[in-house]
């Protein structure tokens, strides 16, 4: 299983004060994979892909991953001075990236808040600039927590035909949902 | 790709947001240059008595103008998410820090070694001993504005945590003070400014890593 996976995680155990959210769970992501992580709130969706994204410790169990991941998270990451456009040059710049901020940023539908600063963007704008991220360099793991939020049906289609796309191209994608996922799931975990 | 591009686009951006906050990155330098012009009024502005106490009034204002503006440093980072994506990075954190922390530094803290002259002469300092004394609070500021990075990184995930920041660096800022102090007052002769550069080398080798490691417990 491990050499066909971009991630295997076996034995995950997670506690957060005195409550168990999850043990004994394995995930595996393979190649062209889209995975759901599906649970009441609270349950523990944001823990697990903290964990796999290396951001948290799990208690218990071990993770793998063959190869970068790119992460959206509910913080878009982006400062109050910062426009969609300076945002993406800033992580191109930061990743090596050769690709064209202003072009993602346009494909992105950013084409009005190009210079707009963060603190002016609304929640859909700085989403869409956090997705943009992912375009700017090419990584094969996608972990997208709650990444449908605060998206128009046109921003939702387009993050749509983005999955769709990243893994038909080999990559594989995690996300935590609440709704209906917008995209067909290879899989669903459930929490 | 190549490990300096992401400092380079971390210090950029630390430079960027420096100067996007106005007012923000002036704030040190305006309780500086407050706190030692009110000295005259408080001790009386009897000459003798004001040479003599001057260049340590100084020291007591760049300690104390240094640990302004860190709350916001790397707290903005954690709620705005840039933090999350840095500890993701192959880049190793401490760098980020470090780039950070030497970001805030140009923008808030040598514009008080360069300020310290002219605060000296209204201190009745003779101006003899200031130019060469700004090399030792050069490097004394950088020493505190390194101290402070990593009690900034330590409460970046406590609200209002201005008071915890000043708890953690003030007795870490005690090393640089005694040989800032003794050095400008024995004129940069003798070891007491070797001491101050070990103390300020010091904290720029530990210092970096004591705030990743703070960093990572924030976003955990």
């Amino acid at each position: 299983m491990s050499s066909n996976a971009l991630i295997t995680a076996t034995g995950l155990g997670a506690i957060r004060g005195e409550r168990v959210l999850f043990s004994a769970l394995d995930v595996s992501l393979g190649f062209n994979e889209k995975l759901v992580l599906r649970g009441p709130n609270g349950s523990g969706k944001s823990t697990l892909l903290r964990i796999l994204a290396g951001l948290t410790r799990p208690d218990a169990g071990t993770v793998e991953t063959a190869g970068a991941h790119h992460w959206l998270g509910h913080r878009n990451g982006i400062k109050s001075h910062e426009t969609p456009r300076q945002h993406l040059r800033h992580w191109a710049r930061a990743w090596g990236s050769d690709a064209d901020p202003v072009a993602i940023a346009t494909q992105m539908g950013l084409e009005r808040p190009m210079d707009v600063a963060g603190r002016l963007l609304s929640a859909g704008q700085k989403r869409r600039t956090a997705i943009g991220r992912l375009l700017l360099t090419d990584r094969p793991i996608w972990l997208l927590d709650e990444p449908f939020t605060a998206l128009d049906s046109d921003g939702r289609a387009l993050l749509t035909r983005l999955i769709d796309d990243h893994c038909k191209a080999g990559g594989g994608v995690i996300a935590a949902l609440h709704g209906d996922a917008p995209f067909e799931a290879s899989r669903e975990v459930a929490l | 790709m190549s490990s300096p591009s992401p400092i380079r686009a971390a210090f950029r951006q630390a430079i960027g947001e420096a100067w996007a906050g106005g007012a923000g990155a002036l704030l040190p330098i305006g309780f500086f240059a407050g706190a030692a012009m009110l000295v005259p009024f408080t001790i009386g502005s009897e000459a003798a008595q004001l040479a003599a106490i001057g260049t340590g009034v100084l020291w007591v204002a760049l300690a104390l103008a240094s640990l302004v503006s860190m709350e916001r440093l790397f707290q903005a980072d954690l709620e705005d998410g840039t933090l999350q994506l840095w500890a993701q990075d192959e880049t190793p954190l401490f760098l980020i820090a470090s780039a950070k922390i030497l970001a805030h530094w140009l923008i808030s803290g040598l514009p008080l070694v360069v300020l310290t002259p002219v605060i000296g002469i209204t201190l009745q300092v003779p101006a003899g001993q200031l130019v060469p004394a700004m090399l030792a609070y050069g490097l004394g500021g950088l020493a505190f504005f390194l101290w402070g990075g990593v009690a900034g990184a330590l409460a970046a995930s406590v609200p209002r945590g201005g008071l915890l920041i000043a708890l953690l660096a003030l007795p870490l800022f005690i090393p640089t003070a005694i040989f800032g102090a003794l050095s400008v007052q024995t004129g940069l002769e003798g070891p007491n400014i070797l001491f101050l550069a070990a103390s300020t080398l010091f904290a720029l080798a530990v210092a970096p890593i004591g705030a990743s490691a703070a960093l990572r417990l924030a976003v955990d």
